[in-house]
C-alpha cells in the first residue's frame, strides 16, 4: 500500500474541473485497488472534517469535490458575485413532490398541492433542477418529470437516497432539529396572530 | 354588485387598512388552497384527523372574502377547495340512509381531505427541510474554474449526456437565427433528403473528429435545412453512429463519431 495514496486522490480532486466519481478514481489509479481508494478517500474526508479549515470533502451527485464550509458565506459571497439560488416556498415544494415521487406527471403535482405549478415547474426546468424524463404511456401522453443531477449538485446531495425519509420529516415535526430552523419561521400560525372573527361579517 | 361591493370597501377603509396590515403577510405566504387548510388547522389547534369542517371551512371562506376585498385575484383552486369543504359538511349534514349506508358510504366524508391534506404537509415539510440545506452558490461555493469550452470538453468525466430537452432547446436557438423566409418561390428547390444529410455530417466527421452543433447548419441557414439536419441527427443517434456531448453543463452541444475509441483522447490530440 503506497501511503501516497490519500495525497494522490486530492491532487485529481483538486484539479478536477468537476466532482470526480469514486468509479473514475479507480480508473485513474489502476495501481491500486478499489478498497485501498475507498478508504483513502473517507480517511481524507475525516481528515478534511478534522482540519477545521475553509474547504472540506463531500461527495456530491455521485462525485467528490471540495466545497467551502457552509459558515464561511458570508465572507466568500463579499467578493464572489453569484446569481445567488432564492426558492420560493412553492418551487421548494414542487421540488419535493418530484423529488420524492419521481416520475411524475405535472396533474399529478398540482394534485399533491391543489393548485396550478405550470409556472414553477417552468423556472425548475429552466434552471435545470427538473428534467422530462419522457412521456407517461396514458391518454394524452403527458410528460413525466423527475430531478437532475443539477438538483444533486446544488442541494449538496450525494444520490437520491440521501434524501431524507419521509418518515423521517414527520419525526422532525415533533423536534424539530435541524441547521437553519430558527431563521425559517416555518410556522406561519406563530407569526402573526390571527383573529377568528372578521369585522366585516 | 359591484357598486355595492365598492361602497361597503369605502365604508370599511379604516377596519381594512388594520385587515390589510394583518393578512398582507400571510397571503403572500399562502402557496394555494391547501397551504390554507393547513393553517387554518394549526392556527384553530385542530387535530388533522378530526378536523371540524364547520369551523374551517367558516375561516376559509371569510379568508376567500378578504382577498376579494384586497382586491386580489382569488385563485379557482382556492374556490374548487371552498366548493369541496362545502360537500363534506353537505355530506356531513344530511341524514344517513340505512340502507345505503351498510353498502356505500362508511367512510368519513372529510377521509379525502385528511389524506391529502397530511401528504400535502409531509411535502411541505420536505420542500423546507431541503430549502434548508446549505446550497451550492447560496452558502456553499466551489473552486471556481474558467476554461474554455473545449478545455471543458475534455471533461474527466468524458462525455456527458444531452438530454432532449437541451437538443431541442439548441435547435430552437437555431431556428430563431433563420431569417425571415420569402414566400415567392413557387417551384420546388433541391429537396434536401435526410441520407444525404447524414452522409455530409460523417464526412465532416471523418475530417474534423468534432463538429459543434451550430456549424452543422452554418452555410445553408434555412428552416428545411436545420430541421433535416436535425432528422438526420436523431437519426444518427439512433444508429449508434455519433454521440452527442456536451463540454460543460448547459455549454455547447459537441458530435463526435461513436466508432472513436475515446473522444477524450481525441479532443486531447486537438488541444496539444
Amino acid at each position: 500500500m503506497n501511503s501516497d495514496l490519500p495525497a494522490i486522490i486530492e491532487s485529481l480532486i483538486f484539479t478536477a474541473d468537476s466532482a470526480l466519481s469514486t468509479d473514475r478514481i479507480c480508473d485513474l489509479l489502476t495501481e491500486f485497488e478499489r478498497q485501498e481508494i475507498k478508504s483513502a478517500l473517507s480517511g481524507l474526508v475525516e481528515y478534511h472534517q478534522g482540519r477545521g479549515g475553509g474547504f472540506e470533502l463531500v461527495e456530491v451527485a455521485g462525485g467528490w469535490q471540495f466545497r467551502t464550509r457552509p459558515a464561511f458565506h458570508g465572507y466568500i459571497t463579499r467578493h464572489i458575485k453569484t446569481r445567488a439560488a432564492k426558492f420560493s416556498q412553492s418551487a421548494l415544494e414542487t421540488l419535493a413532490i418530484i423529488a420524492y415521487r419521481q416520475p411524475i406527471t405535472r396533474a399529478e403535482v398540482e394534485h399533491l398541492r391543489g393548485v396550478d405549478c405550470g409556472g414553477v415547474l417552468k423556472t425548475l426546468l429552466e434552471k435545470h433542477l427538473v428534467r422530462i424524463l419522457g412521456k407517461k404511456d396514458i391518454p394524452g401522453r403527458p410528460l413525466i418529470y423527475g430531478t437532475s443531477k443539477e438538483f444533486l449538485e446544488v442541494f449538496g446531495l450525494k444520490d437520491l437516497k440521501s434524501l431524507p425519509t419521509l418518515r423521517e420529516i414527520q419525526a422532525l415535526d415533533a423536534v424539530p432539529l435541524y441547521e437553519r430552523q430558527e431563521e425559517l419561521q416555518l410556522e406561519p400560525a406563530t407569526a402573526v396572530p390571527v383573529e377568528s372573527d372578521l369585522p366585516f361579517e | 354588485m359591484q357598486v355595492e361591493a365598492h361602497h361597503q370597501r369605502d365604508e370599511h377603509l379604516p377596519l381594512l387598512d388594520g385587515l390589510h396590515e394583518q393578512y398582507s403577510v400571510h397571503l403572500d405566504k399562502f402557496d394555494g388552497p391547501m397551504d390554507l387548510l393547513l393553517h387554518l388547522i394549526k392556527k384553530n389547534e385542530l387535530d388533522i384527523c378530526d378536523i371540524s369542517i364547520a369551523v374551517i371551512t367558516r375561516q376559509y371562506l371569510d379568508f376567500i372574502k378578504v382577498m376579494k376585498e384586497l382586491n386580489l385575484e382569488v385563485a379557482g383552486d382556492f374556490l374548487v377547495m371552498a366548493a369541496t369543504l362545502l360537500q363534506i359538511k353537505s355530506r356531513q349534514l344530511l341524514p344517513v340512509d340505512d340502507q345505503e349506508d351498510q353498502e356505500i358510504d362508511e367512510t368519513d366524508p372529510r377521509e379525502e381531505l385528511v389524506r391529502r391534506l397530511q401528504e400535502y404537509q409531509q411535502y411541505k415539510d420536505a420542500g423546507m427541510l431541503i430549502g434548508a440545506r446549505a446550497l451550492l452558490g447560496r452558502e456553499v461555493f466551489l473552486r471556481t474554474a474558467s476554461e474554455p469550452v473545449l478545455a471543458a470538453a475534455q471533461n474527466m468525466e468524458g462525455p456527458l449526456e444531452v438530454s432532449l430537452f437541451e437538443l431541442v432547446d439548441a435547435f430552437r436557438v437555431l431556428l430563431l437565427r433563420i431569417p425571415a423566409e420569402s414566400f415567392h418561390d413557387v417551384a420546388p428547390g433541391d429537396s434536401l433528403s435526410i441520407a444525404d444529410c447524414i452522409n455530409d455530417i460523417l464526412s465532416q466527421l471523418q475530417e474534423q473528429d468534432t463538429i459543434h452543433f451550430n456549424d452543422l447548419v452554418k452555410d445553408e441557414l434555412t428552416r428545411e435545412r436545420v430541421i433535416v439536419t436535425f432528422l438526420a441527427l436523431l437519426e444518427l443517434c439512433r444508429l449508434k453512429l455519433i454521440r452527442i456531448f456536451q463540454g460543460s453543463e448547459h455549454g455547447s452541444i459537441w458530435f463526435v463519431p461513436a466508432v472513436t475509441a475515446d473522444p477524450s483522447e481525441v479532443l486531447n490530440t486537438d488541444e496539444f
